[in-house]
């Protein structure tokens, strides 16, 4: 039996333990913001917070979750009082218009959201060395100025 | 798709009333039928649309438009509801838009069926060309009615009213009322004989505003619904084992450890597609049907299947190029000969040859292909993520034989990406056939390695171009010669001297700019799948008649802009048959030119190790010029640090989008020249998954990439496609001026390297 909480919620799972994260959620809690998109941690659709860090979810087994605390993209814009309030980074994604066909985009959130609260003020080293899932449209341009303006605005959120 | 757009005349308007809501749907637009071939790429003709619902207003304000053709990132959400609002005089802001389901109807001849409003497909960059008028004219017929209802209730002349933003108003009386206060009143209205007149591009107040893409609220809290969300009640989960190699087939299939996976319902077996006709599935396969997704994965692994190796079977990438290369030996056919090209080759003062190689590539949207289909004695429904919903449709009439097709309903979702690949429906035939074989509800699902090893992958080839100058260093012969696999294959009616259509685009720059001009084709045996892929024979093309050019000026002495400027000439209309036609315009590929090149600072003093490069090229209607930055350092590690692009597509609908595109282009230009190779060994394509098909992350992206719009008041052209083309030889141009080294192969890998 593996214990497991998932935005918040405690949960306990007793299925096949090799399953990967990204399943259990996709699958069993319906959790569809993370997608799949290689199943070998190569482009970084399915990322998910554990325990604090960006995860691919799509090569995270079950059986190594026990205690992780998760966090996906479906609690990232939830308010307390149950509402939607959007993350600043998700804002700044609308405000830039990064998204295309938008499937990597829940991936991409993730990541930067983690990265943002490792380096606070990345460079354009930084965000090329730390930002590597794959967007087949080629956002990349919008995106790196998303990250930029993400920084500048969490920077103010702390000030305030 | 590449339908023919003259609106032959226009039928009354109709309209209906909804609980309160006015709805009202696009007037007669000329569209073409869903064709009978596989990519709706050949047409045939016009016919007489109806009306359908594009537009809903609530009494509580709130307005709902319908996009026909499906959303894979190139913002149709936004683009073609904008046209519907821009006459319906609506407050943009407040509009939602939604994806249409798949609309067929009998066709009015009651030969066969048709599109019930207008038509449904995303590729050839053509939704806007397609749906300019019609879109328009269902925004115009809702505002009309919307305006009468308020005429009626104030008694005053229409033609004292105004429509704007959501509200009508009456300046004379200072009455105004809200669309929402109307809708009920305006649905009752009766339409009129004729269509409301359109709006002139003077008074455009949306058509050529920046908007942002639509759903982008639901896509960053991960509410959008792709394909692979999709849920229907009972659901069962499929995942498959193809065959492998090239029209190959099983030998011999034991199941019985995948039966022994807890979750496991059963394993069906897809049979092959005809050898000789149209694909409809792809490959023979074997379907384990689980409980859950991961239960049928796990199914798969435990198959134990030996296949044969197929016709293909001592085919490979190396065993291709080799094949095309002796080919190019002999003779061709000839597809366009203009001129007298041996004499003026015979009186040559210089010539000019060389040869490119261009591999197999994949489309690889990041949403592997997937379907949802229920198959039922009483109908069918699909949802999947597919650019051409009425190809699902009709693949899954004919793999079920059933001839109702307005008895299978299509609802396209979302899709993670297209790029072309989504113009087949092979994955959707395979979910009915599961479907219909365990009588549930399937959800197929394809893994990466599915997705790569069964493509239908751009066409690969080796061109061999051949030029030469007289002496007044007038450009007087040219030759594309050009070996590949053509895309149009497996084709009823279409015999192989037909093939070079789908490879060769006679009218291509430069066609009627050079006398004595000849194109010659030949066709190339290969077992790989083949299909559209983004700006299908522009990528190849452009790549190789631009590198061309560049080195014909660099052994000249000539600058390459120059060149260019010099051969296209003074803007006029030559003829262009194809895609995109019927003109094309070299003066404005030469004003793109012109403007990338001065925002772009070409010509201007690079150091050591950086070069800057220019292409431009005509694609479908559009026409864009790039300018390519690298820098290269001495272990031959090349960054592109800009990108400055100039458009010319006519009149703009969204610059937002026009530039969002643009930068797509410029991305998947890049990436696939860098790296992106399919690789064949054996009969079959070996990359597995992303890291051995290394699609482009973010540490090799411009930083830097602008567009630069001309917006002339032209006729519109679409954007999905136009910013491919001019990439990847305005890069090996600027590679060349960093290093030294010609590109005549792509992609570049480490050509790089020492
Ligand atoms: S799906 Fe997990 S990294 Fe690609
Ligand atoms: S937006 Fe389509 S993959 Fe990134």
């Amino acid at each position: 039996m593996i214990g497991l909480t998932v935005n918040g919620e405690r949960r306990r799972y007793d299925g096949d333990p090799d399953m990967p994260l990204l399943w259990y959620l996709r699958d069993s809690l319906d959790l569809k913001g993370a997608k799949f998109g290689c199943g070998a941690a190569l482009c970084g659709a399915c990322t998910v917070h554990v325990n604090g860090s960006a995860m691919r979810s799509c090569v995270a087994p079950m059986a190594s979750l026990d205690g992780a605390e998760i966090t996906t993209i479906e609690a990232v814009s939830k308010s307390k009082d149950g509402g939607e309030t959007l993350h600043p980074v998700q804002q700044v994604w609308l405000d830039e218009d990064v998204a295309q066909c938008g499937y990597c985009q829940t991936g991409q959130i993730m990541a930067v959201i983690d990265l943002l609260s490792r380096i606070p003020e990345p460079t354009d080293e930084d965000i090329d060395a730390n930002l590597t899932n794959i967007c087949r449209c080629g956002t990349y341009y919008r995106l790196r100025k998303a990250v930029h303006r993400a920084a500048a605005a969490l920077k103010e959120e702390r000030a305030s | 798709m590449n339908a023919p757009l003259t609106a032959t005349r226009r039928d009354l308007l109709r309209y209906a009333a909804a609980g309160g809501a006015l709805v009202v749907a696009a007037p007669l637009a000329s569209c073409a039928r869903p064709s009978s071939t596989e990519e709706t790429e050949s047409e045939t003709g016009p016919f007489k649309g109806t009306v359908g619902p594009f537009v809903i207003i609530n009494p509580d304000d709130s307005v709902v438009i319908a996009f026909p053709n499906p959303e894979m990132g190139q913002g149709v959400d936004t683009s073609l509801p904008m046209l519907v609002a821009e006459e319906l005089e609506a407050d943009f802001d407040k509009v939602e838009t939604v994806q249409m389901p798949l609309e067929l109807k009998v066709a009015e001849d009651g030969e066969g069926f048709a599109w019930k409003y207008v038509g449904q497909g995303s590729g050839g960059s053509y939704s806007i060309v397609g749906h300019w008028e019609a879109l328009r004219q269902a925004g115009a017929l809702a505002r009309h009615l919307l305006l009468a209802a308020a005429a009626e209730r104030w008694s005053v002349p229409v033609a004292e009213l105004a429509a704007k933003k959501g509200v009508v108003s009456h300046a004379a009386s200072g009455q105004s009322a809200r669309y929402g206060e109307l809708a009920e009143a305006a649905a009752n209205i009766t339409p009129p004989q004729d269509p409301p007149a359109l709006k002139g591009a003077k008074d455009f107040t949306l058509i050529g505003t920046a908007q942002k893409m639509k759903n982008a609220r639901a896509i960053v809290t991960g509410k959008a619904v792709y394909g692979i969300d999709a849920q229907m009640r009972g659901m069962v989960h499929a995942v498959m084992a193809r065959c492998p190699y090239f029209d190959g087939t099983a030998i011999s299939v034991d199941d019985s450890a995948a039966r022994a996976v807890p979750g496991v319902i059963d394993v069906v077996k897809v049979r092959r597609p005809a050898l000789d006709g149209p694909y409809d599935v792809q490959a023979e396969g074997y379907a384990v049907v689980a409980e859950n997704l991961w239960a049928a994965m796990k199914g798969r692994r435990a198959l134990k299947i030996e296949w044969d190796h197929g016709p293909y079977a001592d085919e490979s990438s190396d065993s291709f190029r080799a094949h095309c290369s002796e080919l190019l030996e002999g003779e061709g056919q000839i597809v366009r000969d203009d001129g007298d090209f041996d004499a003026a080759m015979a009186n040559a003062a210089s010539v000019h040859e060389a040869r490119y190689w261009e591999p197999y590539v994949s489309h690889s949207p990041l949403e592997p292909q997937n379907c949802l289909a229920h198959v039922r004695e009483d109908g069918v429904d699909i949802i999947a993520p597919t650019q051409m919903p009425g190809g699902a449709n009709r693949i899954v009439a004919n793999v079920l034989g059933r001839e109702d097709r307005l008895n299978i309903k299509v609802q396209p979702t979302r899709l993670g990406g297209g790029f072309g690949r989504r113009l087949s429906n092979d994955y959707v035939a395979e979910a009915a056939l599961v479907s219909q074989a365990v009588a549930k509800p399937v959800k197929l699902f394809w893994t990466r390695d599915d997705d790569l090893q069964h493509d239908f992958y751009r066409p690969a080839g080796m061109h061999h171009l051949k030029a030469a100058f007289d002496a007044d260093g007038n450009l007087v012969a040219w030759t594309h010669r050009l070996a590949s696999a053509s895309k149009y294959y497996r084709r009823p009616n279409l015999p192989e001297t037909d093939y070079w259509q789908a490879e060769l685009y006679p009218d291509d720059f430069p066609a009627h700019l050079v006398e004595n001009y000849r194109l010659e084709y030949f066709s190339a045996k290969s077992g790989a799948p083949r299909g559209s892929w983004r700006a299908p024979a522009h990528t190849a093309n452009a790549f190789v008649v631009q590198s061309f050019l560049d080195e014909i000026a660099e052994s000249r002495g000539e600058n390459p802009l120059d060149l260019r400027l010099r051969l296209l000439g003074a803007p006029r209309e030559l003829p262009y048959d194809g895609h995109g036609g019927p003109v094309f315009n070299p003066g404005r590929l030469a004003a793109v030119l012109k403007l990338a090149a001065e925002k772009g600072g070409y010509g201007e003093a690079m150091g050591p190790g950086r070069g800057r490069g220019i292409s431009g090229h005509f694609t479908f209607g559009g026409y864009v010029a790039e300018v390519v930055d690298v820098d290269v350092d001495e272990n031959g590690n090349l960054r592109v640090p800009r990108v400055v692009a100039a458009v010319d597509i006519g009149t703009v609908v969204n610059p937002n989008g026009v530039a969002a595109q643009l930068e797509s282009g410029v991305n998947d230009g890049l990436s696939t020249a860098l790296r992106l190779a399919i690789n064949v060994e054996g009969g079959r394509v070996t990359n597995e998954n992303f890291d051995s098909y290394r699609l482009m992350r973010m540490a090799d992206a411009p930083p830097v990439v602008e567009t630069h719009i001309i917006d002339n008041g032209d006729a519109p052209s679409g954007m999905g496609e136009m910013g491919l083309p001019p990439l990847a030889p305005a890069l090996a141009e600027a590679i060349f001026q960093a290093t030294g080294k010609r590109i005549r192969a792509l992609p570049i890998a480490d050509q790089l390297k020492a």
